[in-house]
C-alpha cells in the first residue's frame, strides 16, 4: 500500500511553469502590480517579515489559539459524543437541539461571542471551540452507536463493568468515526480562527492578511497566504501522522478491502 | 452438585406488531463439572438466546440458571460465551497478542504482573495452534485463525463454563475438523466444563459426552443421549465406529420428526 | 421513534422556556440575552416586512453563482483529473498547493480584485467549494468499475457517449457527495465574506446587528441563517430524490453496507 509515488515532474512543472509565467507577467505589466506582485517580491517580503518576526509573531498567535480551540472542543466533543452515543435516553432529549443548531453556520455564532466576550483571545478561542466541537461529535455520536452489540457482549461475558467497557472497547471501536471528525474539525477550527482574526483581531494571520491588504501591500498580503497555507499543510501533516501510529490497525483493514 | 443448573428456563420476546415469540419454551438440565455437553436443533429454534440467558447477558422471562450453586442475574464472573461471529467479537484494534492479553486482565486479581502475563497469552496462543501470529491483527487471520484467537481470548479469562455458539459454523468442513480436535485437546488439558451448541449433529456426538436435542421454537428438550465413545476420540476410528453412525442417525431422525420450518 | 421526537421537543422547550423565565427575570442580563419571546417578535416582524427575506436574497444570489460557478468549473476537470493520469499529474502539484489555504483567508485578495462587490463573495465561495467538489469528483471517477466501462466499449460507443452516459451517471453519487458537502461550506463562507467585506446580505445583517446593538434583531438573523441552512438542506435532498431517483436504492444499500 505505502509503495512510494514516482516523483510527479509533470505536476512540479506546471506548478513552477505558473510561477515564473506570474513572475515574468507581474514584471512586464506594472499595472497589474498591485494585484499580481512578483512572486519573487512575494518572497522577498515574507524574507523580511520572518526577519523582523513580525510575520512568526502573528503565526505563533494563530497557532496557539487554534491549538487551545482545537484540543478543548476535541477533549468536551469525544467526552459528550460517547456519552450521549451511549445512553439513549440522553441522546434523544437533545436530539431535537442538535439537529435545529446544526444548520446554522457555525460562523453566525461570532457577533454574539463578541457581545458576550468582547473581542480578543476568549472570543476567538469560544467561537473556534463551538465551530469544531460539531463535525466531532456528530462522528462521535454515530461511531458509539455504530458499535456492534457483539462486541458490546463481549465485554459483558468477560464480566466488564460499564466504565471499563467505554474504556477499552467503545472507544477503541468508535475510533475511526472520531478520527474522522477530528480531521475535519481540524480544518474547521483553523477557518474559525482566521475569520475571528479577521472580523475582530488584531493580532494573528488573519488579522496580518486582512491589514496588509487594506493599507495595499498585496506581497505581504500573499506571503502572509503562504504562511497560513503552510501552518495548515504541517498541521495536516502532523495530524495524519499521529493518526498512522495511533490507528495502524486500520490502515491495513482498509487497504485490505481496497484491494 | 452440578456445575450448571437449568431450570424450567424460557424466554420470550414481544415483537413489533405486538405479538409474543416464544424462543424457548421449558428447558431443565444439569451439567457436571468438567463435563462436554452439546445441544443440537434445527436451524432458529433457539439455541444462541438459550445459551444468551444462560450467559446471563439476557434476562429469562421465567425460570433461572445456576451456576456453582449461585444464580444467575448478569454474566456469572466464572463463565465466558464465545459468540457465532468470531470477527464482530474480536477486537480489530488489538493484534492477537492483545486479545488474548484482554482475557486474562479480565479475570483481574489472577494475574500475576506483565511479565507472567504475556508469558501465558503466549502459552495459550501456542495451545491453540498460533504461534508465531501474536503481532498480526485479526483482519490479518483467516475465520479459522480467528476462531482460535477468540478461542485463547476465552480460555485466557479461565472459566469454570465455557459456553460456544457454533464456533465452527462458518468455516470450511476440513478447518471444522482441525478445531474440532484442537477444543478437544483443550478441553482435556484444561478440564473446563464446556456447552456447545451446533446444527451440525455428527459434530456434537464427536466432541460431547451428552446430547440434548432441542424441538422447534418454542424449544424444549426432546431427547437427551449419551456420547460416550472412548476418549481420546480419533476422527477416524470414533466416526468409524457403527454406533456412530447409529447415533447420529437416531438424532436426525428426531430432528426430521418436528417437520420443515 | 415518535417517543424520542417527544423527548427532544419537550426538552427544547423546556430550556425555552427556563430563557425566557431567566430573562424576564434579569436573571440573566436581557440586554445580552434577550427573552425569546423578544426574538421570535423582532424575526416574524422583520420577516413579514420583507426585510429578512430581502437579505437573504441578495446572500444567496451570491452564494449559488459561486457555488455553481464551483461545479461547472471543477466537475468537468474533476472528470478529466479521474480519467486521464496525465492530466491528474499536471494539476496535481497546483491542487496541492492550493488545498491547505483556509477559505476565508482568500477573502482578502478577493477584495483587493473585486473590492467590496458581489464578485468578491462569488469568488470566494468559486475558490472554497472548488475542492470538495473537485477531489470527489475525482475519486467517483476513479472508483468506477472498469467492468462497466468495458460493457460500455463492448457496444461500440464513442468516447463522448461513454463519458456522457456511462461515466457521469455512474460517479453521481460521489459528485452528490462533492455538492453536498459542498453546501455548508457555501454558506459558512458567504456569511464570512458578508461579515468582513459587505454592506448587505444576511452575514452583514447579523454582523450590523450586533455593533449596532440591536441585539434582539441580531438573534433573529441567525435564527433566519439556522432556517437557511435546514431549507437549504432540504432543498438539496428533494432536488436530488427529483432529478437522480434511480440513486436512492444505491445510496441506501451503501448505508446498509
Amino acid at each position: 500500500m505505502n509503495q512510494a509515488k514516482p516523483f510527479n515532474w509533470l505536476g512540479w512543472s506546471s506548478f513552477a511553469l505558473l510561477l515564473v509565467a506570474w513572475e515574468l507577467g507581474a514584471r512586464a505589466t506594472p499595472k497589474l502590480e498591485l494585484y499580481f506582485p512578483p512572486v519573487s517580491r512575494i518572497l522577498s517580503a515574507l524574507g523580511q517579515a520572518l526577519a523582523a518576526g513580525s510575520i512568526t509573531q502573528h503565526a505563533l498567535v494563530t497557532l496557539a489559539r487554534f491549538a487551545e480551540g482545537f484540543l478543548l472542543a476535541a477533549l468536551l466533543a469525544v467526552l459528550s459524543g460517547v456519552v450521549l452515543g451511549y445512553f439513549r435516553f440522553l441522546n434523544s432529549l437533545l436530539a431535537t437541539l442538535i439537529e435545529l443548531l446544526r444548520p446554522m453556520p457555525s460562523v453566525a455564532i461570532i457577533p454574539v461571542a463578541i457581545l458576550l466576550l468582547g473581542i480578543g483571545d476568549g472570543m476567538i478561542v469560544s467561537v473556534t471551540v463551538y465551530a469544531t466541537l460539531w463535525p466531532i461529535l456528530i462522528n462521535t455520536i454515530d461511531g458509539v452507536r455504530n458499535i456492534d452489540p457483539t462486541l458490546i457482549d463481549t465485554g459483558r461475558t468477560f464480566g466488564l463493568n460499564r466504565w471499563r467497557i467505554l474504556c477499552q472497547i467503545i472507544l477503541p471501536g468508535a475510533s475511526p468515526y472520531i478520527v474522522t471528525g477530528l480531521r475535519i474539525g481540524l480544518s474547521i477550527a483553523l477557518i474559525l480562527v482566521t475569520t475571528a482574526e479577521m472580523i475582530a483581531g488584531s493580532t494573528g494571520l488573519g488579522f496580518f492578511i486582512l491589514d496588509e491588504e487594506r493599507a495595499m501591500n498585496s506581497a505581504n498580503m500573499y506571503a502572509g497566504i503562504v504562511v497560513v497555507a503552510l501552518l495548515g499543510y504541517m498541521l495536516n501533516r502532523l495530524f495524519l501522522m499521529i493518526e498512522s501510529r495511533a490507528m495502524k490497525w486500520r490502515h491495513g483493514m482498509m487497504a485490505r478491502q481496497a484491494a | 452438585m452440578p456445575i450448571l443448573e437449568v431450570q424450567s428456563l424460557s424466554k420470550s420476546y414481544r415483537q413489533a406488531g405486538g405479538e409474543t415469540t416464544v424462543a424457548i419454551g421449558n428447558i431443565t438440565c444439569q451439567v457436571e463439572a468438567g463435563e462436554f455437553v452439546s445441544f443440537v436443533g434445527p436451524s432458529g429454534c433457539g439455541k444462541t438466546t438459550l445459551l444468551m440467558s444462560i450467559a446471563g447477558l439476557l434476562a429469562p422471562s421465567s425460570g433461572r440458571v445456576i451456576v456453582n450453586g449461585k444464580e444467575v442475574s448478569g454474566p456469572p464472573a466464572n463463565l465466558v460465551l464465545l459468540f457465532q461471529e468470531y470477527n464482530k467479537s474480536l477486537f480489530a484494534w488489538r493484534s492477537v497478542l492483545g486479545n488474548v492479553r484482554f482475557g486474562l486482565a479480565a479475570r483481574g486479581a489472577r494475574s500475576t504482573g506483565a511479565a507472567a502475563a504475556e508469558d501465558k497469552a503466549r502459552t495459550l496462543i501456542e495451545l491453540v495452534g498460533l504461534k508465531g501470529f501474536e503481532s498480526h491483527y485479526p483482519w490479518e487471520l483467516s475465520g479459522g485463525m480467528q476462531q482460535r484467537v477468540a478461542i485463547a481470548r476465552a480460555l485466557a479469562y479461565e472459566p469454570e463454563v465455557l459456553l460456544m455458539d457454533e464456533p465452527f459454523g462458518s468455516l470450511d468442513a476440513l478447518t471444522r475438523l482441525e478445531l474440532e480436535d484442537t477444543l478437544l485437546r483443550l478441553w482435556a488439558e484444561l478440564k473446563t466444563t464446556i456447552l456447545f451448541i451446533t446444527h451440525d449433529i455428527e459434530e456434537a456426538i464427536y466432541l460431547s459426552d451428552r446430547i440434548w436435542v432441542l424441538s422447534r421454537r418454542p424449544s424444549q428438550i426432546v431427547q437427551e443421549l449419551k456420547s460416550d465413545f472412548s476418549r481420546p476420540r480419533h476422527q477416524v476410528t470414533t466416526r468409524a465406529d457403527g454406533r456412530f453412525m447409529e447415533l447420529r442417525n437416531d438424532i436426525y431422525r428426531q430432528i426430521g420428526n418436528q417437520g420443515a420450518p | 421513534m415518535g417517543l424520542r421526537r417527544f423527548h427532544g421537543m419537550a426538552f427544547l422547550l423546556t430550556l425555552l422556556a427556563l430563557w425566557e423565565l431567566a430573562a424576564q427575570a434579569e436573571w440573566i442580563n436581557a440586554l445580552i440575552v434577550p427573552p425569546p419571546s423578544k426574538i421570535l417578535k423582532i424575526f416574524s416582524e422583520l420577516t413579514w416586512s420583507g426585510q429578512i427575506p430581502m437579505q437573504i436574497l441578495v446572500s444567496m444570489k451570491r452564494a449559488l453563482a459561486g457555488y455553481l460557478l464551483a461545479a461547472v468549473v471543477f466537475i468537468p476537470l474533476g472528470v478529466l483529473m479521474g480519467l486521464s493520469p496525465t492530466i491528474h499529474r499536471l494539476f496535481e502539484v497546483i491542487v496541492e498547493m492550493l488545498r491547505p489555504v483556509p477559505p476565508p483567508v482568500v477573502i482578502p485578495v478577493a477584495l483587493l480584485f473585486f473590492g467590496l462587490g458581489d464578485e468578491m463573495k462569488i469568488f470566494v465561495i468559486f475558490f472554497s467549494c472548488a475542492w470538495p467538489i473537485l477531489l470527489n469528483t475525482i475519486d467517483g471517477v476513479r472508483g468506477i468499475d472498469w467492468v462497466l466501462l468495458n460493457t460500455a466499449r463492448t457496444f461500440g460507443l464513442s468516447r463522448g457517449k461513454i463519458i456522457w452516459q456511462v461515466i457521469l451517471p455512474a460517479c453521481s453519487p460521489q459528485i452528490i457527495t462533492g455538492l453536498r458537502v459542498s453546501l455548508p461550506i457555501m454558506l459558512i463562507l458567504v456569511v464570512i465574506s458578508e461579515m468582513v467585506g459587505s454592506t448587505d446580505g444576511i452575514g452583514y445583517f447579523v454582523l450590523d446587528s450586533q455593533r449596532r446593538f440591536k441585539v434582539a434583531q441580531m438573534y433573529a438573523g441567525m435564527l433566519a441563517l439556522a432556517l437557511l441552512g435546514y431549507t437549504l438542506n432540504q432543498l438539496f435532498n428533494f432536488l436530488q430524490r427529483l432529478l437522480l431517483p434511480w440513486q436512492r436504492g444505491l445510496l441506501r444499500r451503501g448505508d446498509e453496507g
